[in-house]
């Protein structure tokens, strides 16, 4: 078995974030992707827009700005704590020699930064560091020791003929991602949320679940979720009517009505200056790319758009934070980037945009020296780890699943979520429907799923396991919250209620909700 | 979706294979990677990025282009300009520019 201090689980931003702050806390660091880190998750695969201002004044308006709009549920301490650590961490960024944009002061501007490029430096940076990466190293469970503790965690090298690994190790940082359900969306379809599933097992919890809501835009035959550039286009319906956009309206929200209703609109660029166009392309090449791909000129031509799921990835839930280290509720158990709930800084509104960036900076920063921290403060523990992990790996019935089984639990799951008329506009009825068949899906995986031979098929056992699972935390968290508010919009409770409180979700075979309390908080910061 | 990967192009440096993150290609037995698991890709071109010949094209769309498509076509995408367009417009490959020394987003929305 091989043996570390700390092991990062993950490859996008948040993971070596994470890792370089563990390495430089003078830990000796594994890190585990599912894929390649500097390729995967959402980050890689497009622009990062932070949330990057200056100590004093503007920074001070910045975060009072930000909590009026998060209608509660945030906490300006950590809004502050995100905000400077992100701050320090970009000079740092730049140190290491990622290429900003310079204005024509000749001072970097710091706040945008393009995927691949920022990944393949962290992955450079944490590699010269001396952190051992493993790619293509998906963990399917973790390891907890005698005392109940977090000690490593287990999964296979699917390049590699799918052979199981195991690594011993003092503290352990999921940095997994959100879980976008397989919905498609260009950068989001390693982000399964089996970080999430893992750390049910051990008892984490989770938190802000119901704000799982937000849908992205994109061509119709496409997958490119790319808003921003469309807060410049001209929308027209099918028959070539101009759509007008009503005042504090936006091409977002009328896609998004249009493909509730089942229309089709269209959008153009044929408004944007000619001298704008260039400087839209680098910067929001991953916009323009697949239009030009398939042979739409989009500063002329019309194009049809759909919204597309981008789930907890771009929603805020995830791993409720347990304390100022980005610790979750289970000891040796840290969490970072999109598998942690985002509502500390963005309450119940989208995490996409400059939250998440940032966030993935600063709570591996935080989750990285934490685990360090814990795991040279404890030592490492390698007698008698127990493997944790149980739906899609261990049925209780082994050697009796259909082969299509986990597809058709992923579709299954899939009907249930990625429709916006399910997912933006809930009802109580729909919701105990939901919540009637995926506590079915999940007896069917619970007895069936899981004990195929082959690498990738376990790993797509797991991940449906993962998927049934956030869809029962989601639906159990969006019937608690009896009000709308933020991104979570009810029918039958279309006004903000009293609940200014986190909502937390745990379990797994039994499902519960309650509200975190004052004591929690306490203890999280 | 990934559609092309050229057999006159590719150098059997097998990065592709490796950075996927979709883990959508395997080795093929000449040498040039195969696309294995093709309706696994995301469409998030990094493949394309980090491919030193320009020798693979993915295409934009959700779905497997259909047989006859011209996204299926190398030579019809050679002229288009399309294979390597993502690398040249993040300014990877030798003699080239960063693109992200070009990114303005700060003038499309702030925080």
């Amino acid at each position: 078995m091989m043996q570390t201090d700390v092991l990062v689980i993950g490859g996008g931003p948040a993971a070596t974030w994470a890792a370089e702050s563990a390495v430089t806390a003078g830990a000796r660091v594994i890190l585990v992707d599912k894929g390649y880190c500097g390729a995967s998750g959402a980050a890689a695969a497009s622009g990062n827009n932070l949330w990057y201002v200056p100590p004093g004044p503007k920074r001070e308006a910045s975060i009072r700005k930000k909590a009026d709009q998060a209608q509660g549920l945030v906490d300006e301490e950590w809004m502050e704590r995100v905000v400077s650590t992100t701050w320090d961490r970009l000079f740092d960024l730049s140190d290491w020699g990622y290429p900003f944009p310079v204005d024509d002061d000749g001072v970097q501007r710091r706040s945008s930064l393009q995927g691949p490029e920022y990944l393949r430096r962290m992955r450079r940076r944490i590699h010269r560091a001396g952190v051992q990466i493993l790619d293509h190293h998906p963990a399917l469970e973790l390891l907890i020791d005698a005392d109940g503790v977090v000690a490593g965690a287990a999964g296979i090298a699917r390049q590699d003929g799918g052979r199981r690994w195991e690594i011993a190790a003092g503290a352990v940082v999921l940095a997994t991602g959100g879980c976008a359900f397989l919905s498609g969306t260009f950068g989001t379809n390693p982000d399964t949320g089996d970080g999430h599933l893992m750390a049910a097992e051990a008892g984490a919890e989770l938190s802000g679940m119901e704000f799982s809501t937000h849908y992205g835009p994109s061509a119709a035959w496409g997958v490119h979720t790319k808003g921003r550039m469309l807060q410049f286009a001209t929308l027209y319906e099918a028959d070539g009517t101009r759509i007008d956009i009503p005042p504090g309206g936006s091409v977002r929200g009328i896609a998004m009505e249009r493909e509730i209703a089942g229309q089709q609109v269209f959008a153009s660029l044929e408004g944007v200056p000619e001298n704008l166009r260039d400087m839209m392309r680098y910067s929001q090449p991953n916009y323009f790319i697949p239009l030009e791909k398939a042979g739409i000129d989009v500063f002329r031509d019309r194009y049809p758009l759909r919204m597309v799921y981008e789930g907890t990835v771009r929603g805020t839930g995830g791993l409720r934070v347990a304390g100022p280290e980005c610790q979750t509720t289970v000891p040796g158990l840290f969490a970072a980037g999109d598998v942690a709930t985002r509502e500390l800084i963005t309450g119940g509104i989208s995490g996409g945009g400059a939250y998440n960036g940032s966030w993935a900076i600063s709570s591996g920063t935080f989750a990285g020296r934490g685990a360090a921290r814990f795991a040279i403060t404890r030592g490492l523990r390698t007698a008698r780890l127990r493997p944790d992990g149980r739906v899609g790996l261990r049925p209780e019935r082994s050697g009796t699943a259909e082969p299509e089984l986990a597809d058709e639990l992923i579709t299954a799951t899939q009907e249930r979520i990625l429709p916006p008329a399910l997912t933006v506009r809930r009802t109580e009825d729909e919701l105990l429907i939901t919540e009637k068949i995926t506590d079915g899906l999940w007896q069917t995986a619970r007895a069936e799923l899981g004990g195929r031979s082959d690498g990738r098929d376990v790993l797509r056992d797991r991940q449906a396991a993962a998927m049934i699972a956030h869809l029962r935390w989601i639906t159990a968290s969006a019937l608690y919250r009896r009000e709308s508010r933020s991104m979570h919009r009810r029918l039958d409770y279309p006004e903000l209620g009293d609940q200014n409180y986190r909502i937390v979700v745990g379990g797994l075979d039994e499902i519960w909700n309650r509200p975190e309390t004052g004591a929690d908080e306490r203890l999280a910061s | 979706m990934i559609e092309i990967v050229s057999k006159e192009r590719c150098v059997s440096c097998d990065v592709c294979i490796k950075v996927c993150p979709m883990d959508v290609f395997d080795r093929g037995a000449d040498g040039i990677p195969v696309i294995s698991r093709q309706v696994d890709c995301q469409s998030c071109f990094l493949c394309e990025a980090y491919c030193p010949t320009d020798a693979l094209y993915v295409a934009p769309f959700d779905h497997p282009a259909p047989a006859g498509s011209d996204q299926t076509d190398e030579e019809a995408q050679i002229a288009a300009g399309a294979m390597g367009s993502y690398r040249a417009v993040l300014g990877w490959g030798r003699g080239r520019r960063n693109g992200s020394r070009l990114d303005q987003n700060h003038l499309f929305g702030v925080n």
